[in-house]
Formats: structure tokens, C-alpha cells, sequence
């Protein structure tokens, strides 16, 4: 079998400091052969993107090769001196790189950094060189490629900068390219958009692939094989059809269970605990603590890597094939509360602004006339105990509405009421206590919204005492519950946030909202920044939340698939205005808004067959449009003029609302064609 | 990785920083220091000159204002190590408790400084909007006079003598230190527990001492150490200047300046206190650098 | 970016009242009045008054700041209490005098400390970086006053290259400064290249381990190029208002340098009016000292806005 890329037992690891040499990457063996996409799949701290990066013989500061060797076209990359390195590397092996906009040098117009790739690694005259810019920006498919060339990184959108990075990759005609979560941080829509260009250049220029990624989704969508890693060990690598449909490793098998569904209400089965933590030393199977069938030998031996008959290479002890398929179809969703029909958050005509008018717009009474509303006409009822999904892309203002709502910034029309009486429009420091307990937040990043110098105990209490005057003894009690409830030990107490791992992190935050007894919890895109396997089981959590509080949720997400699984009504935000609001079946059947509608296309479920159709256009808006409906500038559905000039109306259809200029009864019809 | 144990007890839990965990986290950080070499020159030069000023008196084999016609500017002897000054005084008598004054002072005002900067800074940083504009105008306008101008102004005008300097010293350091706080508490203003705390209905003095300040007390640890050796240069150089410490002290600037004369024929009255000056102040640079990397601080704009 | 020039222009002129209105209240703020202060014991009967009324301190001093700062503004820094002669006319020489120190020890400084804190940071913890390293930790800590007596005592005294101190007038030519200007030069350059140093030092290491130029390297751009094309470019420009914010620590230390060299420049005027008790003159030199500390900034912040593509093009679209 030709190949391209061969890694050799490569272990690469921490230096050996003062404690003990840690490797990160433990004996991988991999080959990329030519014309292939080969999909490393792996979570974080999985050291994907270090395999990927030891293809060009790099090592990032403070890693050391351990062992093992990387060999690109029969030249071993470790064994290269500097000069070697620099004319293969952006030549005959590219890499996109994670973040195209930290990535881009920011005092080198796009035009000036892809003319250096070119005029490093190819023999083309100078002369040439701008024309074959162009040239490459518009293989990018970048609209208007001159202007582009002459622009620097930052007047560019992520997804532009991300499309130049492609270009200045290609310049090198390369045989290779490596992709290190080329579509990360993206908008799903233009995550979609990246992909199809890939796929297409793979077919058109013959390039090997090697796409790094965390989702199964894309990785689905792309490669041709799979390779699945955890904890710094190859577990599985096969086809794509073989992994994603019928995945051997009991690590796989999880990852694809957990990952939620478009088409079942149901919140997916979790992966039950988290990715072990760098070691020295290792003497078992690394998934084996989290494996649900793991047996003695699991615990004391290091499983071989092995081939089963007729299935992918595998990690593990066992021939997994025998492994009974888990008949588990995930949590069904609670059902809706009893006390569903009693209003607890009205939003009325609301709007809000981050532009505060200055001195000179106030004296001439012209306020409103500029400011940009980032929401404007939003109008909806949560009810007690119910979970509203709020979905959009970035800036559609789905956080903003959160941020209103716990009074961070009043609106500038419009108005708020809890429980039919208490006035929200004012901002935080004016609101009774009672009402500021009953409003919690959950926020994205756990990271960032634990305090690092507290501990979790002083974390927990800070709520208890604040809203219940708690004393110490009594609130640290109340917080070893509140732990439980989130199914951790009361051992986490002394701890703090830097010994605890993402999830463990948003279970502290859940309990911290929850330490308040509130009626209303806003989650702010409360998985998006967790391990795939970690997700689903925070929905769930949220989930048994709910069933034993009664607690209503305004849940906020960028993501179809993850909504589906926990709200009973979905209201989908374009530009700060409603397109569609309405029960979840209803939403995820036609007829749909044409956003919605492109939003599911962009949902990308781990099935290698899945094709995709995009319609929509990538362009990033930063303003919604003066008159008419927000989504005039990308809709692939517009009527005519009517969409630049009214509002849309709203429409009722099968128990959904849809604003849009489009009939009711031709929305239906649209979906077949 | 300060706290940490899984004590049973729950009170103990709650003790933010309790006794224990803060000595071991003190320990952690002066490990970390003395295990670099530059951390460890500067732990022990500022130990070294922190002692001495303790006990200089008790080991000075001379009063330091002792003048002997007999013995002007005589050579480093068994009598007088380090020689005599102009004056017959020992040096190394007034070398060894020429740091007090200076030492006193400086530590003093650079606590005062790096206390009520910090405060005043995190507070700008928390709050934001046209305050904050206003304010950091005005701290602009009085980081644009060197600092020296201001001390020897109000020395040499309110007559005070040294001890006016506490306050002066602490007050134009403080808005140093107002620069460097602020800064620091805007990128922690931003993150979500901060907001966190604020949805949650918690007041600013809350938000700012409970929850801000230990996140920014590193920053403010360091910043301390830097003013130190600001303040530390800047009194020797009124004293230099003849505005600092008066006469009869035994005061390195003063000593430096008066032996200028005499450069040529007794160079030791000189040399002497400019070197304790100098090992003091690097003593308190190198420390400060450790302390910085200990405590993972970037400060990247040196001193000033 | 007109539109920020401006704006800069303007938060710089703002500065400028805050200074005035700062220095007119801190010396305001001093016990007694410029009168007292400067008579000392003679400060009585018709002496007293006399001078007050010529000062006009019979009036509030609200007035007197609009007063004074109306006078500023037309060139008039009022006059000397000890000179009896217009303030302008003993500033003008000493000004050009300070600026000439100051002028030609930045050229020689500035591309000797950028160059030293490129080769420190590019090549970080190697020899070469902690030679540079040292030094400049060196020049730094100790004080101007040590560093400058011993320049003399080697260049003056041992090796008589030039003179120790300046006795020239103040209105001596340029020329006649020049052997003279070249100890405090190298003194003030000696200062001011360590702390240039250690900031350019800082900001290439920070910019060495950014994502772009981990991306130049996996782009084969050989060694020096980065370095030159990619890295310094983004390296140098946030050092540009840093090292202009150290003007004001690199002030003081003119002061205490031009004292010790007994330099006609504006510092030892102001010790001297300090120790004069001459309160407008004083007054004045803060004054021209914040001017040439506000001037630098604006200088630095223009500089940045005129090389930095970011502020240089006003369209920014949001990511995503």
C-alpha cells in the first residue's frame, strides 16, 4: 500500500523537568495515504493536533520526542535539519491552522503572506505571483479576490480569514494539508461552507487530507478513514463507515451515543466520568474507568492494538463485536409540567441597544433615530417549569436577551415581567432580593465563571449566605448537598476550580444557580464549551434539575441537535428578531423558516452519508438591516422586493409561528422541491 | 494548587485562605523563588540589608556621628575597614546604618502606595464609564511631571523633613500603582464570575475585596516590590540632591554626595554606601522578578 | 483614522489643563504662600505686601489660576521672584540645553536598546540575552548619581577625556557644550537604552510565541525572515508607547544627571528654584517638563496609529 505520511510508534511527551517524563502521545502508529482524508477524532488533551503537527516535524515549545518516528515521502521529519524542515514545510506539507485569524500575520496584507508561500516553494516568476493570488483566493471561493488581497487579517470575518488560510496553504502545492480544527469557533453555517470547499479541493487536486476535529459531525462529512484517539493512544482507525456506523471501541461506541440526535427527542446516553488526566505512567487501558465493560484485565494490562475480523483496528481486550449494543435510547425528556399553562416570563415588544446615545444625539433629541437595536420586537411567554430554547448563529443576540433579563443592560423599549408582576426593565442593582434569587445564570465557560482563588465551598456559599443569610457551618452543609445533586462528592468542597476538569466545573456552576432555589435558570450555551462525551451528561443533569425543581429554562444554543433534546418550545433569532417560535416537534417539521431551514442543513450529524445542500451565503452581518426582514441579505428563498422594505408578518402554521413574506401553504411546498 | 486535602472537617473548607493553607502557599511561592538563581541572590540581598538595618547599631564599633579631627579620610585600615570620611567619621559605621532611614521610609510608603492604588484602580477598572475616564485623565496629568519634581517640592517646602516624604512618596506612587491595578482588574472585570456576582446581587465592596482582589493581589504583590525599589532610588537621590535626609544621619545619597569632594584622594567614603545602595535596590529588582514569576505575573514595562 | 488623530490630540490637550490645574493646586496646596515661602523671615509689613500684590495674591485663587493659565497661553510664564527677569527668557536657553542632552542620548539609545532587545528576546535565555539582561538590570537599579560619579571618575579624573562638570553659561554655543554634553549623554543613554531594552525584550518574547509566527515557521519562511517581516514589525509597535510612557521616569532622571554634571539644562534650574523658593519658576519648569512628556506621547501615539494597520483602516468586521 503506498503511503504518504507513516507514523512509527511515535510517543512525544513533557519534558523531563523536575517530575517524571510525561508523555502526551504513547506509541501512535498511522499512515495517510495519497488522495485520502484521514480524520483524527479526539477530544481534548486527546493530543490530536499534536499528531498532526509531528507530520511537519514540529514539536510545540516544552514537547520532546519520546520515542518513535514521523516520515513524510520516505524522509524521516525528526531527522531534518532546518533548511530541510523549511522546504518542506508550506510546500509539499501545509497546515490550516486552528484560529486563521490569530494565525495570519496582522501587518502582512493577505496578498503580501500568500505571494511568500509562493514565492518560497515555487518556481514561479515574480511577475506571476499577484495574478496567482487571485487566482488561489478565488479557488477559495472568496468573493471579490482582489479587494481581499489587500486587506489585512482583521478587516476579514473568521470565515474569511479561514478561506485565506486555505489559500496560503494551497500556494505551496502541497501534497499534504494538514487541518487543525479547521472549523472551530465558525458559525454552523459557514462550518458548512469550509467543509464542502475541502471536499471539493480533495477531489479536484488530489491532495491528502488530514483533518483534525473534535466533532464526529465533520469528521463524518469529510474523511474517507478514521482515526480515534484518547488519551494520547490510537483506540480505533478504520473507514468511516466502519467507525461511525459500526464503531468496535467501547470509546467510540459512547462518543457516537452521546452525541444528540436531530431526529429523537431524547436526551442521549452520557459517557459516565472524564478524560483521565496527564500521568507519567500508565499500566491499563486508559478508557478502562469509564468503560462499561470493562473487566480485571481492563485495569492491569495495556490492551494491544488489533484487528478483528471484518472490522476496524482496535484497542482493546476484548473482540468487541461480541460487546451487546446498548438498547439504551437515551433519557426520554420529563414530562411537561402540570402548572405548564401559568405564565412566569413575559417578554412584551422588548428592544435593546448596546448604543448609548451620545451628548450631542441627546441635546438634539435625536436618540433613537442611530442606535443599532441588536433586539428588537421580541415578544414571548415562558411558562413555570418549561424550557424555551433560544437558537441563532453569533450575533443574533441570543445572549443579549439573557443579559436584559438579569438586568446587565436595560432595554430601550419594551418590557419584562416575572410571575405577572415584578418589572424586570430596571438593571440588577435595583431589583429586590427576591427577585434577583429567583433569576439564575448558567454560564458558557466554565473556565471563567468559577472564581480560581475560592474554593468551591466558598463558591457554593456565596449564594447561600447572600439570598438565605446562612452562617458558615450551615451553608457549607447546604453546599455538600448541593454537590450531591450534581452528582459530585462533598470531597470537592476544599477544592478549587484549577483541579477540576471542564465538567466537573459546569456541574459546580449548575449547583451554584441552583443554591438559590430560583424559578427561572438562563443557560447560556451551557455545553458548548465541554468534551463531546461530557455534554450530553450535563443535559441530562439539567434534565433530573428541572424534574425535581420545577425550574423553567431559557436555554440558549447555537446547535439544532442539542436543543431538540431538552426544550419543549425553540425560538429561532436572526439578527436580534423572532423568525420562528413554536413547540419543539412542530419547529423540526416542515414548514420552516427559510433560516431555520438552513440551520438544520448545517447540523452536522456523525452519518458519513449525510450530504449537505447549503444555500445560504456566509457573509457575516454586523447590523440587521434598516427596514424589512433580518434575513433579506442571505435568505435563499427571498420573494422580491417586499423582503427589503416590510417586516414580515406573522404567520401560524401547525402550531408554529413563522414571520415571513413567504405563504404558508408555499413554505409547505418548498421543503419538496 | 494552594488548598487542597480532603479533611473531613467542613468548617475548615470555608476558611478562605484559613491560616494553614496561606503559610503553605506562602512557602510554595518563597520555594519557587529561592530555587532560581536570580530569586535567591535577591531574597538574600534583601534579607542581608533588612537585618543589617536591624542590628547596625548593636554591631557599629563607632557612633556614626563621631567626628575625629585626627583621622580624615584615612585608608580602609584593622581600625576603620572601610575608612574614614571627611570629617573623621568611620564608615563603615555609617555604611552599615546608612539604609535605615531610606529603608523605613520606602517599605512604609510602598505598602500605603501599592494599598491604596490598588484599591482606587481595581475599583476604575470595575466600574468603568466616564468616572473612570475622568480619573485616568487626571492620573495622566500627574504621570506627566516626574515624580522627583513633586518630592522635592513639597520636602523642601513644607519642611516636614523626611517623614513628609511617607505621604508624598505613598500619594504619587499610589497613581502609579492606579495605572497598573486597573489594567489588571479590566481583564478580570470581563470574566463570567465577576458577572456572576453582579447578576447574583452581591454589592460592589463584595465584588471588589471578595472577589476581585484575590485574583489581582499577585499583581499588586509584585507592583509593591517595584515601587519599593523605586522609592528606593528616588530617596537616595533627594538625599544626593541634598533634600532627603539631613546631616548628621548616616544616609547613603547624603554620604555619596558628600565624598564627591573627595573622589580623588579617598574614594572609599564614597564607594562604600553606593555599593550597599546598589546591592539593595538589584536586591529588590531580582526579588520582585522571582516574585513576578512565582506568582505568574506578566509585568512586562520594567520599572517605572 | 483622522478621526483618531484627533481624538488624541484632543485627550492630549485635556491632559495638558490637568497638568496646569495640577501644578498650580499642588503648589498652591504648599504652606503659605509664594510670598512667605520665598522671603522666609522677611516675610512681613510692607515687604510682604508688596510682593503679594505684585504676585496679585490678594486675589482668590481660582482667579489667579485663570490668570496665570491665560498668561501661559500667550507665552507669558509671568516672572522670576529671585532673577527679577521674565521666566521665558531664563527658560529658553536652559530648554535648548535639556533638549539637546535629551535628543542626542535617545539617537544613540533607542536603536541601541531595540537592537539589544531584539537579540535578547529572539534569542531568549541564551547567553547573549542574559549578558544584555544583566546589564540592563544593572544600569536600571542603580541609581543616575552612582553610575554618573563613576563615568567621572574614570573619564574625568583617571583618564581626563573630558570634563568632570560644566562651567560654561548657559548661553554658551552649541558647539562649546558638545565635550561637555558627552558624560551626561552617555549616562542618560546608559539609563535609557536598559529600560527600552527590557520593554523591546518583553514584547519580542510575547510576540515570538504567537500563533503567527508558529504559523511563519510551519510555512518554511526561513529564520530571519520572521523575524524581520513577520515578527518585529507586530513586536516594536505596542513598545512605542511604552518606552514614551517611561519619559516621565526618564525626566527625573535628567534632573538628578544634569545636577550631578552641573549641566546648564532645565533640571538643575529647577533645584536651583527650589532651593530659590522661586515658586513661578518652578511652576514654569513642571510645566515645560509635563510639555515635553505630553509632546513625546502624542509623538509615539501618532506613530503607532500611522503603522499599525488596525487603527490604520477604519473598517473592522466582526468575527464569526
Amino acid at each position: 500500500m503506498e503511503r504518504l505520511i507513516h507514523l512509527d510508534d511515535l510517543s512525544v511527551g513533557i519534558e523531563a523537568g523536575v517530575a517524571a517524563p510525561t508523555p502526551i502521545l504513547r506509541g501512535i502508529t498511522l499512515d495517510v495515504q495519497p488522495n485520502e482524508i484521514l480524520g483524527l477524532v479526539g477530544e481534548s488533551g486527546s493530543g490530536k493536533s499534536t499528531v498532526a503537527l509531528s507530520m511537519m516535524g514540529y514539536l510545540a515549545p516544552g514537547l520532546e520526542l519520546f520515542g518513535g518516528e514521523a516520515i513524510f515521502d520516505n524522509v524521516s521529519m525528526f531527522d531534518l535539519d532546518r533548511k530541510g524542515l523549511e522546504a518542506l514545510r508550506g510546500g509539499e506539507i501545509c497546515l490550516v491552522p486552528q484560529n486563521a485569524g490569530h494565525s495570519l500575520t496582522p501587518t502582512m496584507t493577505i496578498g503580501r503572506q500568500i505571494e511568500e508561500s509562493l514565492a518560497l516553494h515555487t518556481d514561479l516568476p515574480p511577475a506571476d505571483r499577484k495574478k496567482t493570488v487571485t487566482d488561489l483566493l478565488s479557488q477559495v471561493r472568496l468573493p471579490s479576490p482582489e479587494q481581499i488581497r489587500d486587506r489585512h487579517p482583521h478587516e476579514l470575518s473568521g470565515g474569511q480569514q479561514q478561506r485565506c488560510a486555505i489559500a496560503m496553504a494551497l500556494a505551496g502545492r502541497p501534497r499534504v494539508l494538514l487541518l487543525d480544527e479547521p472549523t472551530t469557533g465558525l458559525d454552523v453555517t459557514t462550518q458548512v461552507h469550509i467543509l464542502e470547499l475541502l471536499k471539493d479541493l480533495c477531489r479536484a487536486s488530489g491532495v491528502a487530507m488530514v483533518f483534525v476535529s473534535h466533532d464526529l459531525g465533520a469528521v463524518a462529512r469529510i474523511s474517507d478513514r478514521v482515526a480515534v484517539l484518547y488519551a494520547g493512544e490510537l483506540m480505533e482507525l478504520g473507514t468511516s463507515s466502519e467507525i461511525l456506523k459500526n464503531p468496535s471501541h467501547p470509546y467510540t461506541r459512547g462518543l457516537l451515543t452521546s452525541i444528540p440526535k436531530m431526529d429523537g427527542a431524547r436526551i442521549p446516553e452520557a459517557l459516565p466520568g472524564y478524560p483521565p488526566r496527564l500521568s507519567a505512567t500508565r499500566s491499563a487501558c486508559a478508557f478502562a474507568p469509564r468503560c462499561a465493560h470493562r473487566k480485571e484485565i481492563c485495569l492491569n494490562e495495556s490492551p494491544p492494538l488489533h484487528r478483528p475480523a471484518n472490522a476496524s483496528m482496535v484497542r482493546c481486550h476484548f473482540d468487541s463485536g461480541n460487546f451487546p449494543h446498548s438498547s439504551y435510547q437515551g433519557a426520554p425528556r420529563p414530562p411537561a409540567a402540570d402548572n405548564q399553562m401559568q405564565k412566569l416570563l413575559e417578554l412584551q415588544d422588548l428592544a435593546i441597544s448596546y448604543d448609548r446615545p451620545g451628548l450631542l444625539s441627546r441635546l438634539t433629541g435625536q436618540e433613537d433615530k442611530q442606535r443599532v437595536l441588536t433586539v428588537n420586537n421580541l415578544s414571548f411567554v415562558l411558562n413555570k417549569g418549561e424550557t424555551i430554547a433560544v437558537v441563532g448563529e453569533s450575533g443574533s443576540g441570543k445572549s443579549t436577551i439573557l443579559r436584559a433579563i438579569v438586568g446587565l443592560i436595560p432595554p430601550c423599549n419594551g418590557s419584562m415581567r416575572i410571575e405577572g408582576e415584578e418589572a424586570l426593565d430596571c438593571i440588577t442593582e435595583a431589583r429586590s432580593l427576591q427577585c434577583k434569587k429567583d433569576i439564575q445564570m448558567i454560564f458558557q465557560n466554565p473556565d471563567s465563571s468559577l472564581n480560581p482563588r475560592k474554593t468551591i465551598a466558598e463558591i457554593l456559599s456565596a449564594p447561600l449566605q447572600l439570598y438565605f443569610d446562612m452562617e458558615r457551618t450551615e451553608a457549607i452543609d447546604k453546599a455538600s448537598e448541593l454537590l450531591e445533586s450534581v452528582r459530585l462528592t462533598r470531597d470537592y468542597l476544599g477544592r478549587t476550580p484549577d483541579q477540576l476538569s471542564g465538567g466537573e466545573k459546569q456541574r459546580v456552576g449548575i449547583a451554584r444557580a441552583f443554591a438559590a432555589q430560583p424559578i427561572l435558570a438562563l443557560c447560556d450555551e451551557v455545553t458548548s464549551a465541554l468534551d463531546v462525551s461530557v455534554q450530553a451528561a450535563v443535559l441530562e443533569l439539567l434534565s433530573k434539575l428541572q424534574k425535581e425543581n420545577g425550574v423553567a429554562y431559557l436555554f440558549v444554543s447555537h446547535d439544532l441537535a442539542t436543543v431538540r433534546a431538552i426544550a419543549d418550545r425553540v425560538l429561532v433569532l436572526y439578527q436580534g428578531r423572532i423568525c420562528e417560535i413554536g413547540p419543539v416537534d412542530a419547529v423540526y417539521k416542515p414548514a420552516f423558516h427559510p433560516y431555520t431551514e438552513a440551520l438544520m442543513e448545517a447540523v452536522l450529524e456523525p452519518d458519513p452519508d449525510a450530504q449537505s445542500h447549503v444555500e445560504i451565503s456566509d457573509i457575516v452581518e454586523t447590523a440587521p438591516p434598516d427596514s424589512g426582514c433580518p434575513f433579506q441579505l442571505r435568505c435563499q428563498r427571498k420573494v422580491g422586493k417586499i423582503c427589503n422594505e416590510v417586516a414580515p408578518p406573522a404567520q401560524s402554521v401547525s402550531g408554529h409561528t413563522i414571520f415571513c413574506h413567504i405563504d404558508r401553504d408555499r413554505l409547505f411546498q418548498l421543503q419538496d422541491e | 494548587m494552594i488548598a487542597g486535602g480532603t479533611s473531613a472537617n467542613p468548617v475548615e473548607y470555608a476558611l478562605p485562605g484559613s491560616g494553614r493553607s496561606r503559610f503553605a502557599g506562602i512557602m510554595i511561592v518563597l520555594r519557587d523563588i529561592i530555587s532560581r538563581p536570580v530569586g535567591a541572590i535577591g531574597l538574600f540581598l534583601v534579607v542581608f540589608h533588612l537585618l543589617l538595618a536591624v542590628i547596625a547599631s548593636f554591631i557599629a564599633p563607632y557612633d556614626v556621628a563621631l567626628q575625629n579631627a585626627d583621622r580624615i579620610l584615612q585608608a580602609p585600615s584593622w581600625a576603620h575597614p572601610m575608612g574614614t570620611d571627611s570629617l573623621g567619621r568611620d564608615v563603615f559605621s555609617r555604611t552599615i546604618t546608612g539604609g535605615r532611614i531610606s529603608i523605613i521610609i520606602t517599605l512604609i510608603s510602598a505598602v500605603i502606595a501599592a494599598l491604596w492604588g490598588g484599591i482606587v484602580g481595581v475599583s476604575l477598572g470595575l466600574v468603568g464609564g466616564r468616572i473612570d475616564e475622568f480619573c485616568m485623565r487626571l492620573v495622566d496629568a500627574f504621570l506627566a511631571i516626574p515624580g522627583l519634581l513633586f518630592l522635592l517640592l513639597i520636602v523642601s517646602f513644607t519642611g516636614g523633613g523626611v517623614y513628609a516624604l511617607i505621604p508624598t512618596l505613598s500619594f504619587f506612587n499610589g497613581i502609579s500603582v492606579i495605572r497598573i491595578g486597573r489594567g489588571a482588574a479590566q481583564g478580570v472585570a470581563v470574566k463570567d464570575y465577576i458577572t456572576a456576582a453582579r447578576v447574583r446581587g452581591h454589592g460592589s465592596r463584595f465584588i471588589i475585596f471578595q472577589e476581585m482582589l484575590p485574583n489581582l493581589q499577585d499583581i499588586l504583590l509584585v507592583e509593591w516590590a517595584m515601587r519599593w525599589s523605586w522609592m528606593m532610588l528616588a530617596f537616595s537621590s533627594l538625599s544626593f540632591l541634598g533634600f532627603g535626609a539631613t546631616p548628621p544621619t548616616p544616609d547613603w545619597g547624603l554620604m555619596i554626595s558628600d565624598s564627591r569632594e573627595f573622589l580623588t584622594v579617598a574614594p572609599w567614603a564614597g564607594i562604600w554606601p553606593a555599593i550597599f545602595l546598589s546591592t539593595l535596590i538589584i536586591g529588590i529588582n531580582l526579588f520582585a522578578d522571582a516574585l513576578g514569576k512565582a506568582l505568574r505575573v506578566d509585568r512586562q514595562q520594567g520599572v517605572f | 483614522m483622522l478621526r483618531i488623530l484627533l481624538r488624541r490630540l484632543v485627550m492630549a490637550v485635556f491632559t495638558l489643563i490637568f497638568v496646569a490645574i495640577v501644578v498650580f493646586g499642588v503648589t498652591e496646596a504648599l504652606p503659605g504662600d509664594a510670598c512667605t515661602a520665598y522671603l522666609g523671615k522677611l516675610a512681613q509689613g510692607e515687604r510682604l505686601s508688596n510682593c503679594q500684590s505684585e504676585l496679585g495674591l490678594d486675589k482668590s485663587s481660582i482667579e489667579r489660576f485663570v490668570g496665570w493659565s491665560g498668561n501661559v497661553l500667550h507665552g507669558d510664564l509671568g516672572d522670576s521672584l529671585k532673577r527679577k527677569r521674565p521666566i521665558s527668557d531664563i527658560i529658553a536657553p536652559r530648554f535648548r540645553n535639556t533638549i539637546i542632552l535629551g535628543a542626542s542620548a535617545a539617537l544613540i539609545g533607542i536603536p541601541l536598546a531595540i537592537v539589544l532587545g531584539v537579540i535578547a528576546g529572539v534569542y531568549r535565555d541564551r547567553l547573549s540575552d542574559h549578558v544584555v539582561s544583566g546589564i540592563a538590570l544593572l544600569a536600571m537599579t542603580i541609581p543616575e548619581f552612582v553610575i554618573a560619579t563613576v563615568l567621572i571618575f574614570i573619564f574625568a579624573i583617571s583618564l581626563k577625556w573630558f570634563p568632570a562638570v560644566t562651567i560654561l553659561p548657559t548661553e554658551a554655543s552649541v558647539a562649546e557644550i558638545l565635550p561637555n554634553i558627552i558624560l551626561p549623554m552617555f549616562t542618560l543613554a546608559f539609563v535609557m537604552t536598559a529600560h527600552i531594552l527590557r520593554i523591546t525584550r518583553a514584547s519580542v518574547i510575547d510576540t515570538m510565541s504567537s500563533e503567527f509566527v508558529k504559523m511563519a515557521t510551519l510555512k518554511g519562511v526561513p529564520f530571519r525572515r520572521i523575524i524581520f517581516r513577520h515578527m518585529l514589525p507586530s513586536a516594536l509597535l505596542p513598545t512605542i508607547n511604552i518606552v514614551a510612557l517611561t519619559m516621565a521616569w526618564l525626566l527625573s532622571g535628567v534632573v538628578v544627571i544634569e545636577k550631578v554634571f552641573n549641566y546648564p539644562g532645565l533640571g538643575t534650574l529647577i533645584i536651583q528654584s527650589i532651593f530659590d523658593r522661586d515658586l513661578p519658576l518652578v511652576q514654569a519648569i513642571a510645566l515645560m517638563f509635563a510639555v515635553i512628556y505630553i509632546a513625546v506621547n502624542l509623538i509615539a501615539d501618532f506613530l503607532v496609529i500611522l503603522l499599525n494597520p488596525r487603527l490604520r483602516t477604519k473598517v473592522s468586521a466582526g468575527g464569526g
